[in-house]
């Protein structure tokens, strides 16, 4: 709750909102103790007073009834009816949702569409027909209001519901013996209680105006009962003669919608879980530079990375992502990297061409040289045009970075001229050679194709195929193939062993699979907790590996042809990365760990290409 | 008696029908499949996404309605699909333990449910049996009042077994239980789910797509195609002797380390279309021995060699 306030009150206009509107509320519950004159008491002889006048500090109406009285009472009466409006709506309408949301199928199709109906009505006619079948006076103006609200929740909360619904913890209640009933209450409603906050705190301001609108034609609160719509309705007559009488219950009509707006808006996106992690900005081009220390120096490398640093900030923790890495690759060769979630892989790859999204990345040490050439710190226009033409990537889930909506052929074209001018038909022929080249079967009816009418190994290609666009000279690819079978995968991973050895391109290769290294990949660099733990060919590091990890989690994968066996596992789990020991980070799960794995720093160490970082490796290289 | 005993189980999914005109063929997701799985025995399920693998675990445990066939449990046969008569006998693991836990409910609620609800224990009855399934998965208890974003998969998969062993069942279908773990926490899930058959006589039904892991965890290996049954045979065996050219491809394809890389297809094959099913065997479109025969008469699963049955008219020679 604590955590929801900060967030709240770092948006200074919500901030400004809830001042406002308790400073309103503060007043209006305080009616009692307050010196007013009685709101419906008339003095003809005092009527059309100007504010400031003695005895009445806003002035008098056209009965000469006090205006700061019947502004007060008023505005009482209006948030009540506004509020209680909400209530009821929203109470009504996500019943509706979750009900239709829950149980799909016709009961969805029926109800849904009575919704819809409901929401064909202009809304001030539908209220206007309600208040009319009723009589007027506000308890039915607060039904009109109320009823012709309920389609936005029922819609909104059912959308929420239908995904909800289709989750793994729905089927898994009803497997634990749970019924309909139960699973709305226990398991969606509490799912579903932010998103109907959030409704309720963006329309209660528009339910106010609306129950003051009825008001105002006269259909609401009848007189001489005071509420903000009526006043205003009152004043309709004088508004040129006295102008005050509705300037008065106009301000604070006002203030009331802007100042509920306001707070709304700030509690919807405090509430809002992809605005949680205080990634409220959009992220910028490139990834954050803050270099501490020395810029290491060039290498003959391809691509190097050297002795990079990169962190999260996420509030006043400080993840160490990246903790000093240095990899290279010389064109032809395919570098494996390999490590579990959390060990810094994806990272390590994303800060070559500053990808990670800053805040709350930062790269704050070393370098990552393009033959050469710094890349970090490298003004944008000169990064972005190296990406996709020097340096490109291939990422994990094609369905994800492929646009649905777009023919993959325009996505092609849109690669190849970004970094090259072509013509329409010359673009087109090189999108058709582009997918050819990574072996896809009729190429030319193929290329306007839309990524859903493929299949995963196809879109995967295209993908491929997006990277290649551009003729690069390094292909980062970051677990290419653990989104698709196996069959599957050997056919890509062939064809990227192929493009390799006919193109001269270096791969960097990040896996989680052994099998997958060792098939493809030269040389193979595995990380722990950010850092590198050790590097070498791969055939070495895999028949005879150096560091107690390489060697435990090689054990722990089950290998076919092994047959039925009892699986060596490592115990405990990788460790935080803002919580890391001091000393080697795997030192708490190993077993042959000793008081000086835990101090100190401990380096990577080794004849060339071939080094570990252990004070006891399992064989001295 | 076996554990579990499924006839011509399948699932047909209808289709829209259109303005004018009949509805036309379903989609076929599970085609009429029988087996068996022995008490205590786990039987693994492989095969490629789009091969009924989910929907054959969802008809299982209750989930989803068979179109046709039957599925009995110790002998008992269980009728229309009802979670809650099957959850007492047959219970589920899910692939992502994160998902599988709702994010408004400590551990504990999660836990008490299949207690009350299909076994109605009282209050102080159900704190024993969690107490003792915690113990018995390798969690602490301090666990039970803390929320599952609180965890990491590894944990939240132990909380998902856990809430599977709370209902007291004899059979568990694992669907993909460590696909989406680390692989240094996989092999602790594995031989935690190894350690707990043992001790509580369970039945396992493993669904997985990694070949190596479910020929380290089963007894007998059940190969699905395209919504059948293409081969069954003993784990072991059945991946160095495949009968069915598709059990062959799999494990070809499966990456080995000391296994030089070639792609065992070339082509780019497409998967049959399950809105447009090809008569006759539905691997014959990517299969290299097919002949007409393949492509018109689909193939029934025959014995073939001792404790082994495939579907093909011209199977691979041992």
């Amino acid at each position: 709750m604590s955590a929801f306030l900060t967030l709240l009150f770092r948006n200074r206009l919500a901030a400004l909102g809830a001042v406002v509107i308790m400073a309103i509320l503060i007043l209006v519950l305080n009616i009692p103790l307050l010196p007013l004159h009685d709101p419906d008491v008339t003095a003809t002889a005092d009527r059309f007073m100007r504010p400031f006048a003695e005895g009445h500090l806003l002035g008098t109406d056209h009965l000469g009834r006090d205006l700061l009285s019947r502004l007060l009472h008023g505005t009482r009466l209006s948030l009540a009816v506004g509020i209680a409006a909400a209530l009821i709506a929203a109470a009504i309408g996500s019943a509706i949702g979750i009900f239709a949301g829950y149980f799909g199928g016709r009961t969805d199709n029926i109800v849904m569409r009575g919704v819809d109906m409901l929401m064909a009505f202009p809304y001030i006619l539908l209220a206007l027909a309600i208040v009319a079948a009723l009589g007027p006076g506000l308890m039915n103006a607060l039904i009109a209001v109320a009823a012709v609200n309920v389609p936005f929740f029922a819609r909104n909360i059912r959308g929420i519901t239908v995904g909800l619904a289709g989750r793994e913890f729905v089927d898994a209640a009803r497997l634990a013996g749970m019924g309909h009933t139960r699973i709305v209450l226990t398991e969606l409603l509490p799912n579903v209680l932010p998103v109907i906050v959030i409704a309720m705190s963006t329309t209660v301001g528009w339910m106010i105006l609306e129950t003051a609108g009825l008001s105002f034609l006269g259909l609401g609160s009848q007189p001489p009962q005071a509420d903000l719509g009526s006043m205003l309705g009152e004043a309709r007559s004088a508004m040129i003669s006295h102008p005050h009488t509705s300037i008065v219950p106009g301000l604070m009509i006002f203030l009331i919608v802007v100042s509920i707006n306001l707070l709304g808006d700030g509690v919807r996106d405090a509430l809002d879980p992809r605005l949680r992690s205080g990634a409220l900005s959009r992220p910028r081009a490139t990834t954050l530079v803050k270099r501490h220390g020395d810029v290491p120096p060039t290498t003959d490398d391809l691509l190097a990375i050297q002795d990079l640093h990169t962190e999260f900030h996420v509030g006043k923790r400080n993840l160490r992502a990246v903790d000093g890495v240095s990899l290279a690759v010389k064109p032809g060769e395919c570098l494996g990297v390999i490590g579990e979630s959390g060990s810094g892989k994806s990272v390590t790859a994303l800060s070559v061409m500053g990808l990670v999204a800053s805040p709350p990345g930062v790269i704050t040490g070393g370098a990552v040289r393009f033959q050469g050439e710094d890349l970090i710190g490298a003004p944008y226009e000169s990064l972005r045009q190296k990406r996709g033409d020097r340096v490109a990537y291939i990422f994990q889930d094609p369905l994800s970075t492929l646009h649905p909506l777009y023919r993959v052929g325009q996505q092609l074209a849109e690669a190849i001229r970004s970094h090259d001018s072509l013509s329409k038909a010359e673009t087109r022929a090189r999108a058709i050679e582009l997918l050819n080249d990574v072996r896809i079967p009729n190429a030319k009816s193929r290329v306007d194709d839309y990524p859903h009418e493929m299949s995963g190994g196809m879109r995967q290609r295209v993908g491929i195929a997006m990277a290649l666009a551009n003729e690069p000279d390094v292909i980062i690819a970051d677990e290419p193939t653990t989104a698709l079978d196996v069959t599957v995968q050997a056919q890509i991973l062939s064809l990227l062993d192929d493009l390799r050895r006919e193109r001269g391109l270096a791969i960097i290769f990040i896996t989680h699979d052994f099998g997958v290294v060792a098939q493809l990949c030269d040389r193979v660099a595995v990380m722990y907790a950010g850092r590198i733990v050790e590097e070498g060919p791969t055939q070495a590091v895999l028949d005879a590996p150096a560091h107690p990890y390489t060697k435990r989690l090689i054990a722990c994968v089950p290998e076919l042809g092994g047959g039925r066996r009892e699986l060596a596992a490592i115990p405990g789990l990788p460790p935080v990365l803002d919580d890391l020991p001091s000393g080697c980070a795997f030192a708490p799960r190993c077993n042959k760990a000793a008081k000086s794995c835990r101090q100190g720093e401990i380096p990577l160490q080794g004849p060339a290409l071939r080094t570990v970082r252990c004070l006891f490796p399992e064989r001295t290289l | 008696m076996p554990a579990l005993k499924i006839e011509h189980l399948a699932k047909t999914y209808p289709r829209k029908r259109p303005l004018f005109g009949a509805a036309p063929p379903g989609v076929r997701a599970v085609r009429p499949m029988s087996f068996q799985v022995e008490t205590g025995e786990t039987l693994g399920v492989v095969g490629e996404s789009g091969c009924g693998k989910s929907t054959l675990a969802r008809m299982l445990v209750g989930l989803l309605e068979p179109t046709e066939g039957t599925i009995e449990i110790e002998g008992k046969a269980l009728g229309t699909a009802d979670p809650s008569e099957f959850g007492k006998l047959i219970q589920y693991v899910f692939q992502d333990p994160q998902s599988s836990l709702n994010p408004r409910k400590t551990i504990r609620q999660v836990m008490e449910a299949p207690l009350k609800r299909l076994h109605g224990m009282a209050k102080p009855a159900r704190n024993r049996r969690i107490a003792e399934i915690f113990a018995s998965v390798k969690l602490r208890e301090e666990f039970l009042d803390r929320y599952p974003h609180e965890f990491s998969g590894g944990q939240a998969q132990r909380i998902g077994i856990a809430r599977a062993l709370a209902a007291s069942p004899r059979i568990i279908i694992l669907d993909e239980p460590v696909s989406a773990l680390d692989v240094s926490v996989q092999a602790q899930v594995l031989n935690l789910l190894a350690d707990l058959k043992t001790r509580f006589g369970l039945t396992y039904l493993f669904i997985t797509h990694d070949l190596a892991v479910v020929e380290a965890v089963s007894e007998r290996i059940v190969v699905l195609y395209f919504g059948a049954v293409v081969e069954i045979g003993r784990a072991d065996r059945i991946f160095a002797n495949p009968r069915h050219p598709y059990t062959g491809l799999l494990a070809e394809s499966a990456p080995v380390v000391g296994r030089s890389l070639a792609a065992p297809e070339q082509k780019g094959i497409e998967l049959p279309d399950p809105l447009n099913p090809p008569p006759g065997c539905a691997f014959a479109g990517r299969c290299p021995r097919a002949t007409d025969l393949c492509r018109t008469r689909e193939p029934e699963l025959k014995q073939m060699g001792e404790d082994q049955l495939a579907a093909c008219h011209y199977p691979l020679e041992n």
